[in-house]
């Protein structure tokens, strides 16, 4: 799959330096607002991703759900909460320097283990053109319990919701 | 293949970064996020590489979607209560449990 599209190095690499820049941004700027917005960048890096791995119906998911609902979402709670969105107050707490060894520790260890052992096929496997139909036809046969159950626990979610969020008064 | 997972992991890295840092509860939640979609990274990149001609990993990313999706939701209602009895979403402040 690799082998064909010459370009998906260059465009792979666009990506990856897009969500790590906008990744970065959500966990340092100051300002709450600017963060969700970075977090829908990096959000739509990883769409792109997505599709680079051949998982189309994911990508648009990502865009629809992430993009479209989640960041919409925090968004409104920002919003909701703004007497601390608009004023520039420190966001982090005071174990930064610790917190950002831990991460270094596993980043680094990470990447380490992945050069280590180098185990990994370079090129992909073929899979289904009719991506979103073969999809399809799986949740409605295969994944039909997780599926339903998924959707049991959205409903649940929706209404936790609801309830937390209306407060007291009726 | 490897890139894929070296991007995830330090996308993870990155997340974890932020929910250990961020003072605000909304921002904890959107490191939240950036680990999700690391491993979603990771689900999608296996399936492609090593999951032969099934769909395995892209329907569990699909379901960690919807999961985050959920999480995101009741979350962010918890975090708009917090904000309302604490006047402000200073996760380290809201360390007393009571009940």
């Amino acid at each position: 799959m690799e082998a064909v599209q010459p370009n998906v190095g260059f465009v792979f690499g666009l990506f990856a330096a897009i969500i790590i820049t906008s990744a970065l941004l959500v966990v340092t700027l100051k300002n709450i607002f600017h963060c969700a917005l970075a977090l829908i960048v990096c959000l739509t890096g990883v769409a792109g991703i997505f599709v680079l791995l051949h998982a189309e119906f994911l990508a648009a998911v990502q865009v629809l759900i992430y993009v479209g609902a989640v960041s919409v979402l925090i968004i409104f709670s920002v919003m909701l909460t703004s007497n601390l969105a608009s004023r520039r107050i420190v966001q982090t707490n005071q174990n930064a320097l610790v917190a950002g060894f831990a991460a270094l520790i596993f980043g680094a260890g990470a990447l380490l283990l992945l050069k280590l052992h180098d185990i990994w096929p370079k090129a992909g496997s073929a899979l289904p053109d009719d991506n979103v139909m073969t999809i399809g036809k799986l949740l409605m046969t295969d994944y039909m319990l997780p599926f339903e159950v998924v959707s049991v626990l959205m409903l649940a979610a929706m209404i936790g919701a609801i309830v937390l969020a209306r407060g007291e008064r009726s | 293949m490897v890139y894929y997972l070296a991007l995830a992991a330090l996308l993870f890295a990155i997340g974890l970064f932020g929910v250990m840092t961020r003072r605000n509860a909304i921002g904890i939640l959107m490191s939240l996020e950036l680990m999700f979609n690391a491993a979603n990274i990771n689900f999608v990149a296996f399936n492609q590489y090593l999951g032969g001609n099934g769909m395995a990993g892209q329907l569990f990313a699909l379901f960690v979607v919807v999961v985050a999706a959920a999480e995101a939701t009741v979350g962010l209602a918890i975090v708009l209560l917090i904000y309302r009895n604490w006047r402000g979403v200073d996760a380290d402040n809201v360390s007393i449990m009571k009940w």
